[in-house]
């Protein structure tokens, strides 16, 4: 039989149906590939999956057996790397057989791990970096371009720490963003034109703790223990765009 | 608010706080409770770095740097002529909240110059902790530096509003204290130590009984010593941590490496460079005693009572020690493998996992991830290309020191250019 690529739609659920269709029709030669990475070749038969949520759960229960399996398939999937769905599958069938979910040794086992790894970074990274702006209305606004698709794993954290102030978190390279209402988190996509727009509707108070925020940073520095080198390492420069201190107005 | 004055104070007030090198934010179970502000259950995060490397987590400030005393390794001194601000209690509140609903910070370390008394002093820095727990519902982090000297009813309001409490005993011996602090009594910092260490203790007991037994400072104590102002040796510095960890429960001892601020024939001159190798060779140190299963005497003794330079303790005291080793990785236990220079507490529970699998040899290392340019001479796996010649401990050391490039290498050459 010929090989099979099975296309999805790029969403988690589509991943784990064409994951239901593969265990489903026992496929051995079959590759996954979101719609977006998908060229044709002469070599494999072109498949179209249909996101299906009763499947995609099915599959996601019987991972539940598997908590650390299940987080590193979740957040490789996150992190967008073009192959993941090879390594996620390979690591599927190889816990499924041996039940080892921890052995690093193998190889797609380790990749996935690996990519769990910088996932979380970044994970991390957002939840430090993120600075909110105040409007008028009492909502704090934060636009950031993570590296990964990191909002659904920061959601909780903001949501704990800031249960009593409306906020956005909007993800510009992805189109979309968090908004927390006081009692829920909802993803949300807005028509994002200017960033004008988001300054005109500014407090009269933000520009001011702006300003104190960068004073506060210069003033905590020891000017003779400077190392550029580390503190750098500690906020990579693709960072500081994030970051008001570096950015002084 | 008048943002002109607040923008100097915040100015003057930060950078004499500066020199506190906590920025510690975790520890704390403090869970946003009743749609507060605020949550500090989770690992401290640090916001940002200052351009010396350190974590900015805190908004870290002093009420005011008026004071009533003269230590002569402090900015603050009465007799420094520096500009003198001190902000209002609603002024702290307001920047903290403001600051904290931004992200810039998980909370407030909150320390003081001495002014009129301790206990006026210390009243006050509590009544900004009690007005942002009880008026603002704040759930983020504070931690409070307490005034040596201050009352044990002050001690225990402190500790029902802080997550940590501090009080830094600067000095690591009594006579370096009486040398440069003349007014101050080693005792005076002795019993707020005693009575947070008896709070937290009280509390624990307590909570067994009465579920809703009030919280007393869940992130514990610390405290700070300043490293390279008198003549201590680390062996001082490390067998006084030693005792403030087990006397005092304290969770966090900090080092800090004297900074030159001002002109004193009892202190090392201005332009004196900072002692940040020593610094972090002590850090290091602490770090073997709290989480690897070393004893201080080991490290540090009549016979070796100053940490090396050039390499870091847990290869030094390798070195020292020959004959524990190699370690073989596939059968070594928990406590043996720690010991393994250049693995650190991850890579040996990456061990302990990956060889329920299969007995490893090199590449299994290699694959997990285990970086090798130390460790390999000290130990030996399933295969048999290890490291067989008998070398000795001078060679070892410096086939390792030229294959590392040592980040503090810079530091290192103008420390040891000193003796040329
Ligand atoms: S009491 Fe504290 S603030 Fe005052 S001079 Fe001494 S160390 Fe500095």
């Amino acid at each position: 039989m010929k090989k099979q690529t099975l296309i999805y739609d790029g969403s988690f659920e589509g991943l784990l149906t064409a994951i239901f269709q593969v265990y489903e029709e026992r496929l051995n030669d079959v590759f996954i590939v979101d719609e977006v990475h998908y060229e044709p070749d002469f070599f494999s038969e072109p498949v179209t999956v249909y996101t299906d949520d009763g499947k995609a759960n099915r599959v996601w229960d019987k991972l539940k057996d598997y908590k650390n399996l299940s987080k590193l398939i979740y957040w490789s999937f996150l992190s967008e790397f073009d192959e993941r769905e090879r390594y996620i599958l390979e690591a599927l069938h190889y816990v499924l057989k041996t039940q080892n979910e921890n052995d690093y040794g193998h190889p797609a086992v380790l990749m996935l791990s690996q990519l769990t790894k910088k996932v979380g970074r970044e994970k991390h990274r957002m939840e430090a970096f993120v600075r909110f702006k105040r409007t008028r209305e009492d909502l704090y606004v934060s636009i950031i371009s993570p590296d990964f698709n990191v909002l659904p794993l920061i959601a909780k954290h903001f949501k704990n720490r800031y249960a009593d102030q409306q906020f956005v978190i909007y993800d510009t390279k992805r189109g979309y963003g968090l908004f927390y209402n006081l009692d829920s988190i909802a993803f949300i996509e807005l028509d994002f034109n200017s960033k004008e727009d988001l300054e005109k509707a500014m407090h009269e108070e933000e520009t001011n703790y702006n300003l104190l925020w960068q004073n506060y940073f210069s003033s905590t520095n020891i000017k003779s223990r400077v190392n550029m080198r580390l503190h750098k390492q500690h906020v990579p420069k693709r960072y500081w765009k994030y970051l008001n201190e570096k950015n002084p107005l | 608010m008048n943002f002109e004055r607040i923008k100097e104070k915040l100015s003057i007030l930060a950078d004499a706080a500066k020199y506190d090198v906590s920025c510690s934010s975790s520890g704390s179970k403090r869970t946003n409770t009743n749609k507060g502000l605020g949550d500090s259950s989770g690992m401290g995060i640090c916001h940002s770095y200052t351009e010396d490397g350190r974590c900015v987590s805190l908004l870290k400030i002093l009420l005011t740097n008026h004071c009533i005393f003269d230590c002569a390794y402090c900015v603050s001194r009465k007799n420094n002529d520096i500009k003198r601000a001190a902000f209002k209690i609603q002024e702290v509140v307001d920047l903290t909240i403001n600051f904290y609903r931004r992200n810039y910070i998980e909370g407030l370390f909150l320390s003081s110059g001495i002014f009129h008394n301790p206990d006026y002093t210390m009243e006050r820095l509590v009544s900004i902790a009690k007005k942002l727990r009880l008026e603002e519902n704040f759930n983020g982090y504070i931690h409070l530096k307490s005034i040596p000297g201050c009352s044990d009813e002050l001690m225990r309001e402190a500790g029902l509003y802080a997550d940590r409490l501090s009080i830094n005993i600067e000095i690591p011996t009594v006579s370096g204290l009486k040398l440069l602090a003349p007014e101050k009594d080693h005792k005076d910092f002795i019993k707020p130590m005693e009575k947070v260490k008896n709070e937290i203790i009280q509390y624990k007991a307590e909570k067994k009984i009465i579920k809703n037994t009030p919280v007393y400072a869940p992130a514990g104590q610390s405290t700070q010593m300043i490293v390279g102002a008198t003549g201590e040796s680390d062996k001082d510095i490390m067998y006084s941590a030693v005792h403030y960890y087990s006397t005092y429960n304290m969770k966090r001892v900090y080092y800090s490496g004297y900074v030159p601020v001002l002109e004193d024939n009892r202190l090392p001159a201005l332009g004196t460079e900072v002692p940040m190798l020593r610094e972090n060779r002590l850090y290091q140190t602490d770090w073997l005693l709290r989480f690897y299963g070393f004893d201080v005497r080991e490290l540090l003794n009549h016979n070796h009572p100053n940490l090396d330079i050039d390499i870091d303790p847990k290869l030094s005291w390798a070195l020292r020690n020959m004959h524990m080793f190699p370690v073989d990785v596939n059968t070594a236990d928990k406590q043996l493998l720690a010991r393994i220079p250049g693995l650190g507490m991850k890579s040996v529970h990456k061990i302990i996992n990956a060889r329920k699998y299969r007995r490893l040899n090199w590449e299994n290392l290699k694959a997990i991830g285990i970086a090798m340019s130390r460790a390999k001479y000290f130990m030996v796996c399933n295969s048999s290309n290890f490291e067989s010649r008998d070398l000795e401990p001078e060679r070892i050391k410096s086939m390792i020191l030229q294959s590392s490039q040592s980040k503090y290498q810079k530091f290192y050459n103008q420390q040891l250019s000193l003796f040329n």
